[in-house]
């Protein structure tokens, strides 16, 4: 069977309307203040009951680099990134020539007519909008103007593609935590643009038309990070430490941000610590310690910051030391491209450290995951009594997602086998013995006291040297070798643990497509895309390392398995060849890479040309 | 004979030392060992923190009734910092030596004294590479020789001068030679509320005891000069009085700061004037030493304790590790409450 690849271009307009089922591209620069232009927008559509989702491609630079917003809208729930957006709002002359020159033919153009830019396309609609004069009508104190003029492609998307005004009044509002003054003085700029543009522009030339649907009720907006900060304090962290390093710095703002509902109620005090260290070699080296001395405690950093932390991840994998260590991915090696997004940790985080190691990595797949993940992330640390790294990445942790709102946690705290005073008691007096690293009840995992706790043989000697299973030194082979077999008995174990895949799985499909992270929009709307050209396909979402069984399953129970991520070397395909020794030629890696969300244009297209061969 | 506690000396030894026989890190040990016995500390509530390194190794020989954790090199300050964030109950000692603090760790020592970690720092010097057999370290002197490395250009690095500049409140020099005097300092570090660090210039006995060099045991005996004679009086067992100001120091023989837990040091004069409660005077001293070549001892600085690390972050009184999972879990409702702040 042959697939015709479908072309990106959007037809020429006909006279339908095309309702919620497009994308606008803003540009600016980098601190010109339109990131509250762009919420304001994403926000009204979700007001309207939209399915939206917003993609930021910013600079790593403070202010002045190009800096692009997509917002998709989507009738039928897909928050993918677009590969094309139909309309450009052109606001940064240093990229309006190659904006325009992206645009598929049908395509709008909203740009300062200050610019006296010309239009060069006549396969698009140019919609030109005066700035000055604009903002000539408005009293705005000289400091806010430049910021607020962004307000005003608002104003012409509001009335060019049906954004009603009381929407983007009421949108104003969230943005600004309901404060009147600086809603108002944005709105004015809004009514001022939409005024301007209803008397001197034709709408009737574009197709594009937002229009209310009732499918983001009870659902909330929200980045990961934030989610990530979220379901850490609802999984009882109590010591942060932390290095500064996009982009998982929001993921600790978060927490300072909602730090209140970790109040000591009684004293008015803080639960919680957040140490921001000097580097990331102190920052891991303190939620050690803290874990060690028996509380939740957790990093958030990215690629470069990983790299610092290998030598202490390897001794808390060895000294067994429980601890969280979100990585929101950004493109590398090395500094890379700190402000795009990838997945091209994971074999590293996986096996981090020198020496046998094998690191547990969750991976969500959503803003709801990064919450989940959050909390569940401290009960496995304490119940494997090892790290657990978080593998989230720039696109979940940075831009805003539709989500449904989170689940309330539906377990107790886990605190795994730490003995107290009495326990400990009790547990010499049944096994006449306590050693720190032997293995009682066949799980690999030992148990442990922290320190002060107040009984005579509460005490053991952590360290990273070979020891034996009375946490004693030693330099015997067989000690080091039945430790490591215990090591990789209680990884073992894990599988059984962790998050299990999320799994459709029909037998009669032969293909298979397999995925993780933030992957999964972008799979699940190529999937449709698939279906409707006739490839018929299952889907499995890995959501942690070391893999649960079904995964292998997965793979040999499929003619073709498309193993699709986004970093260049096809990491999660690499694992499951190693893990899987059975023929895994039916394995086919489709590696991304290109420094962008996944888009599901990009998994389709890959996907057929292989069916195509 | 036993202690407050009832117990004996012998209690609060660890494992057999597995040093080179004579070393000076040994000696430190056995000192450490009796400030805690007399102290009567309470084992449980101790927490031995090392980096690596022939220092590194010896907190498991001293207090085997206390969790130890001998981490990697150069960053035991950030494992205590997290410890005893977790667990502002706990009583850190950390041992480490000149290459793990010095160089590896150089950073983390600073950034340990700037925050104030509730801490005692005892820094086992030798001047030299132990374990990676004999190579100089960052405060090997310049003009110092070695065996296979040959002359050292390079200026040394003063510890105590290092943490003074760095803002540390108690900052002290001793020789492992001369046990009363490093004992008596290890004991009021215990008292202080802070980061107190104690560089004990510790001969290796394998790599760096030429009679030549001045971390030998031979050039400490001769040469050593003790700022004052002094003494701790810990809590308790002090006769209540008034405490004596700076003024008695200069008009007579001895000075008595009052530590923060209620505890006594005393340090009698004896030939010079140091003033260990002046910042300029601590500088100038060690500068002096240094230009001079002399090797003093005794406590160079001490200040009254500025704010802990975990006071800076206001956290609860109740340490965080023994924090209810009632504290730990906010409520069903304060979840929906944000939730409904996203929509």
């Amino acid at each position: 069977m042959t697939v015709e690849l479908q072309t990106n271009v959007q037809s020429q307009y006909t006279g339908q309307p095309i309702v919620n089922d497009f994308a606008l591209m803003v540009a600016t620069k980098n601190g010109s203040g339109s990131q509250t232009s762009n919420a304001v927008i994403i926000r009204s559509l979700y007001r309207m009951g939209i399915p939206v989702s917003g993609k930021n491609l910013f600079p790593s630079n403070i202010k002045g680099l190009p800096t692009w917003y997509t917002i998709r809208a989507s009738k039928d729930g897909y928050i993918a990134r677009r590969a094309t957006t139909e309309i450009a709002v052109c606001f940064n002359q240093d990229t309006a020539a190659e904006d325009i020159a992206n645009l598929p033919a049908g395509g709008v153009v909203i740009i300062p007519k200050d610019w006296k830019w010309g239009q060069s396309r006549p396969d698009v609609i140019y919609y030109e909008v005066p700035i000055k004069e604009i903002m000539a009508k408005t009293d705005i104190p000289s400091d806010f103007r430049d910021r607020i003029a962004n307000m005003i492609y608002v104003g012409a998307v509001a009335y060019l593609f049906d954004l009603p005004l009381d929407i983007v009044n009421r949108a104003l509002a969230d943005q600004f935590n309901g404060k009147p003054k600086p809603t108002a003085m944005n709105f004015g700029v809004v009514e001022l643009a939409y005024e301007w543009s209803k008397e001197n522009l034709d709408k009737s030339l574009q197709p594009f038309r937002f229009e209310p649907m009732n499918l983001t009720q009870g659902k909330i907006l929200i980045e990961g990070n934030e989610a990530a900060a979220l379901g850490s304090l609802f999984g009882g962290v109590t010591v942060v430490a932390w290095y500064p390093i996009t982009p998982s710095t929001s993921l600790v703002d978060g927490i300072l941000d909602h730090l209140d509902i970790r109040k000591d109620p009684d004293t008015g005090k803080n639960t919680v610590a957040i140490v921001q260290a000097e580097d990331e070699l102190s920052a891991i080296g303190t939620i050690i310690g803290a874990g060690w001395a028996g509380s939740r405690s957790m990093t958030a950093t990215s690629g470069p910051g990983i790299s610092l932390m290998a030598e202490f991840a390897g001794l808390a994998y060895f000294a067994e030391i429980p601890c969280v260590i979100w990585d929101i991915t950004r493109t590398g090696p090395s500094t890379g491209l700190p402000t795009r997004t990838s997945q091209g940790d994971l074999l590293f985080i996986h096996f981090l450290s020198h020496g046998d190691t094998r690191q547990v990595v969750l991976l969500p797949g959503s803003v709801k995951e990064c919450f989940e993940f959050g909390w569940r992330s401290f009960d496995y640390a304490d119940q494997l009594q090892t790290p657990i790294f978080v593998m989230s990445d720039l696109d979940l942790g940075m831009n805003l997602w539709l989500s449904d709102p989170f689940d309330y946690p539906d377990q107790p705290i886990n605190h795994g086998k730490v003995l107290d005073k009495d326990q400990l008691e009790a547990f010499i007096a049944e096994h006449g013995e306590w050693y720190r690293y032997k293995d009682y009840d066949g799980d690999g995992i030992g148990y442990r006291t922290i320190p002060g706790t107040d009984h005579n043989r509460a005490a053991y000697f952590t360290r990273g040297t070979g020891h034996n299973e009375k946490a004693t030194y030693s330099e015997r082979g067989d000690d080091w070798v039945n430790n490591l077999y215990r090591l990789r008995h209680k990884m073992e174990n894990a599988r059984a643990l962790l998050p299990q895949p999320i799994v459709d799985h029909d037998p009669a499909k032969k293909i298979g497509i397999l995925s993780y992270g933030s992957n999964d929009p972008a799979i699940l709307e190529a999937r449709d895309l698939l279906a409707a050209a006739g490839i018929q396909t299952n889907y499995m979402r890995v959501r942690a390392l070391p893999f649960a069984d079904s995964v292998r399953d997965f793979v040999l129970n499929h003619e073709r398995v498309y193993v699709v991520e986004n970093n260049f070397d096809g990491q999660m395909a690499q694992i499951l060849r190693m893990e899987i020794p059975e023929d895994n030629r039916h394995m086919i890696s489709l590696a991304c890479g290109d420094t962008l969300p996944l888009s599901a244009q990009w998994v389709f297209d890959h996907v057929v040309q292989h069916e195509n061969k | 004979m036993p202690n407050a506690l009832g117990l004996e000396r012998a209690d609060y030894k660890g494992g057999t030392s597995t040093l080179c026989p004579g070393c000076g890190h040994d000696s430190i040990s056995n000192q450490i060992i009796s400030a805690a016995y007399d102290l009567g500390l309470p084992m449980h509530r101790v927490i031995k923190l090392s980096g690596i390194g022939c220092s590194s190794k010896t907190p498991a020989y001293f207090l085997k009734g206390s969790h130890g954790f001998n981490s990697v090199h150069g960053r035991m300050p950030s494992v205590a910092t997290g410890a005893t964030t977790a667990n502002s109950d706990l009583i850190a000692i950390g041992v480490s030596g000149d290459g793990d603090t010095g160089s590896i760790g150089f950073g983390q020592f600073k950034h340990l004294i700037r925050r104030n970690v509730p801490m005692v720092y005892i820094i086992e010097n030798n001047g030299v590479y132990g374990l990676t057999k004999g190579q100089f370290s960052a405060t090997s002197d310049a003009g110092q020789e070695l065996k296979y490395y040959g002359r050292n250009e390079l200026p040394a690095i003063d510890l105590c001068l290092e943490a003074i500049i760095g803002g540390a409140t108690f900052v002290a020099r001793s020789f492992s030679g001369d046990a009363k005097q490093a004992q008596t300092l290890i004991k009021a570090a215990i008292s202080h509320r802070g980061t107190a660090v104690i560089d004990i210039i510790s001969p290796c006995v394998t790599f760096n005891n030429d009679p030549k060099s001045n971390k030998s045991y031979d050039y400490g005996k001769k040469n050593e000069i003790a700022l004052h004679e002094i003494d701790f009086m810990p809590k308790g067992y002090v006769p209540a009085r008034e405490e004596i100001t700076v003024d008695d120091y200069a008009a007579g023989e001895s000075i008595q700061v009052r530590m923060h837990d209620g505890s006594y040091i005393t340090l009698k004069k004896l030939d010079n004037d140091h003033d260990p409660r002046s910042r300029a005077a601590a500088i100038s001293v060690l500068e002096q030493a240094q230009r001079e070549e002399k090797f003093m001892t005794g406590l160079i600085y001490y200040e009254e304790p500025r704010m802990t690390f975990g006071e800076t972050m206001n956290i609860t009184d109740t340490p965080l590790t023994h924090l209810p999972d009632s504290k730990l879990r906010p409520s069903r409702d304060a979840l929906e409450a944000i939730m409904k702040e996203h929509m």
